[in-house]
């Protein structure tokens, strides 16, 4: 079985500011808005070395994402930056109408996602927002599983033309995909070959996803794991021709099983080969104050959760 | 540069593609439509710079932003008859497969339309950032955009009020169509919203005030006066005073005509009160 080394935890949000780093300086088109949040996006680079380009727009994200719209007006790329929860809820209808039905290219970045947030508690953890924003006609969804993978994405997005939605947090987690990794938006990652059962996850969840298959492995378990980072277009293929060899299907994501990947993985499969599927998920509640690790552990988002759905999944192929 | 009476003439011919649009659909917004067509003929014919043609980006000319997305038919009578499309094509308002939404979007590829409005409350910011990209972009042309009353209740528009001033955004002029006139009643009824010239003041912007928002002269010249305070450190309001449902009698002063479509005698004594003066579409 292939393993991956982790070359030293990091943080997501640090490879979202690595990217607009490197962005400020390779693309003029490039500007970055931000709610009073710019230290905790990573954001404090560009910042310094554009400040022509860098609007602090204050603790107004519906301003900042009407801004971000009528920025593109005249041909620049604007990345806008806050918290999960102010990036996406707060703003919906400001989203829905300027940005995905107006069709602008406003790259819309979200910091602390999910659970993992920790001690802050459930007003910012929010585990509702790939589903929200995947129910937006045109929007790209991304929710990226490492530094590298971060940085890559941040990069890749300014090329693609159209909304898109990057997902990523705040904990420190291993960092395992390659350094300057090619990411093509849409295609899925196989990391592991297997026969047994497919692992389909994003996010935080990918890393738990190869600790769990390690272990399924050492228990004659054979896991297919595929790191999906883009949840919206779907790499329907990957994940069919995954399921065809393995026959069962566990989904893994730090969001709510309902409106997740999970249930966008239930469709494609109910569509072209109904397969038997657990979710590892919330399972439609809200977080609360805790460390990341015991917040993972007590919402069932880590490897032994993800062992426990693989289990579960190959009784019932 | 158009005459004075060229410009009525243009005006009553919008006033007449209004009502004959919602009648033909039996929906739309009339009411703040009819009040501000003066406005728009005086936007698009004199006031703006634009460029031949249209492309997204609108580099080198003045833009122009609706925020009250559902005062789309006088938008949509001022753009074709300034050229952006073929007249003809008002007859597709509200009906399916047309580029003439109910309300105002680029979803459709509509020559003339920058961003999608109608849920209201949004088209400042959206203002403010293309105003942000013309002085990135080094390009020295205006944003113009328009707004409702009644539309100033959402939070949005403090937020975009707030950081325009506090930004120097001096290459925005934005118009508040003051017709006291929302959909469940008076805006002072509603939700009163106090001295909304005070309110801009105080946040820092420049007020230019068109009591008679219906005169075209009137208009012409606080709008020029507009244009000249710009460039000056502030953002510009121009509180434009105008009469729902103007030039349509029975239509005028109330807030009943705001999204309601005049039946078949009523079209008949608002078109027989704008007689055809450039021809029917």
């Amino acid at each position: 079985m292939k393993t991956y080394t982790n070359t030293g935890n990091k943080d997501t949000r640090s490879g979202f500011g690595a990217g607009l780093t490197e962005l400020g300086q390779t693309n003029e088109n490039v500007v970055a808005l931000c709610a009073d949040l710019t230290g905790s996006l990573k954001m404090d680079d560009f910042k310094a070395n554009h400040p022509e380009r860098f609007f602090q727009v204050g603790i107004a994200e519906a301003n900042m994402i009407g801004m971000a719209a009528g920025m593109t007006i005249g041909g620049k790329i604007p990345f806008t930056g806050t918290f999960a929860n102010f990036s996406t809820g707060r703003v919906y209808d400001q989203i829905r109408q300027s940005v995905a039905y107006s069709h602008k290219n406003v790259k819309i970045c979200a910091s602390h996602a999910g659970v993992t947030l920790g001690e802050d508690g459930a007003t910012h953890q929010i585990l509702e927002d790939i589903g929200l924003m995947k129910m937006l006609p045109g929007m790209t969804v991304i929710n990226t599983c490492d530094y590298n993978q971060t940085k890559a994405a941040t990069l890749a997005i300014a090329k693609h033309d159209g909304p898109v939605y990057l997902r990523f947090g705040r904990p420190k987690v291993p960092n395992f995909t390659p350094e300057n990794g090619k990411f093509e938006i849409g295609k899925a990652v196989k990391l592991t070959d297997g026969n047994d059962v497919t692992i389909v996850a994003t996010g935080h969840l990918v890393w738990e996803a190869l600790e769990a298959a390690k272990v399924l492995n050492d228990n004659g378990i054979s896991a297919e794991v595929i790191n999906i980072h883009t949840i919206k277009p779907l790499d329907d293929k990957a994940i069919l021709d995954s399921v065809s060899k393995t026959g069962c299907v566990v989904t893994a994501e730090e969001h709510n099983y309902l409106g997740g990947l999970g249930e966008s993985v239930a469709r494609v499969l109910a569509q072209h080969n109904p397969t038997p599927q657990e979710f590892v998920a919330t399972k439609d509640t809200f977080g609360e104050s805790g460390t990341p690790a015991q917040l993972m552990d007590k919402y069932g988002l880590n490897s032994s959760a993800i062992q426990e759905a693989a289990k579960k999944v190959l009784k019932r192929k | 540069m158009s005459n004075i009476q060229q410009l009525e003439d243009l005006t009553t011919q919008v006033r007449r593609d209004i009502l004959r649009m919602v009648h033909k659909v039996n929906s739309g917004h009339p009411g703040g439509s009819l009040g501000c067509a003066e406005f728009f003929v005086c936007l698009y014919n004199e006031i703006m710079e634009t460029k031949d043609g249209f492309d997204m980006d609108g580099i080198d000319e003045d833009l122009f932003f609706l925020s009250n997305g559902h005062i789309s038919p006088v938008f949509y009578s001022v753009l074709a008859r300034t050229g952006y499309f073929p007249v003809e094509e008002l007859n597709t308002f509200r009906l399916i497969d047309s580029r003439l939404q109910g309300h105002p979007t680029t979803h459709e590829g509509l020559p003339g339309i920058r961003i999608a409005s109608g849920s209201l409350g949004q088209g400042m910011s959206v203002a403010i950032g293309a105003a942000e990209s013309k002085k990135l972009n080094n390009d020295n042309h205006l944003i113009y955009s328009l707004h409702g009353d009644g539309e100033l209740q959402e939070g949005q528009n403090w937020e975009a009020i707030m950081y325009a001033a506090g930004n120097k955004i001096d290459n925005l002029i934005s118009t508040i169509d003051l017709n006291g006139q929302q959909i469940d009643g008076s805006t002072d009824t509603v939700l009163p919203m106090g001295n909304i010239k005070a309110k801009f003041e105080a946040f820092g912007w420049t007020v230019v005030e068109i009591e008679d928002g219906n005169n075209i002269e009137a208009i012409l010249e606080g709008m020029q006066n507009a244009k000249s305070l710009t460039g000056n450190g502030k953002p510009v309001c121009v509180l434009l005073k105008t009469v729902m449902g103007n030039g349509v009698d029975f239509m005028m002063h109330t807030h009943a005509w705001h999204g309601k479509a005049p039946n078949d005698e009523q079209l008949a004594t608002g078109l027989v009160q704008n007689e055809e003066t450039l021809g029917d579409y």
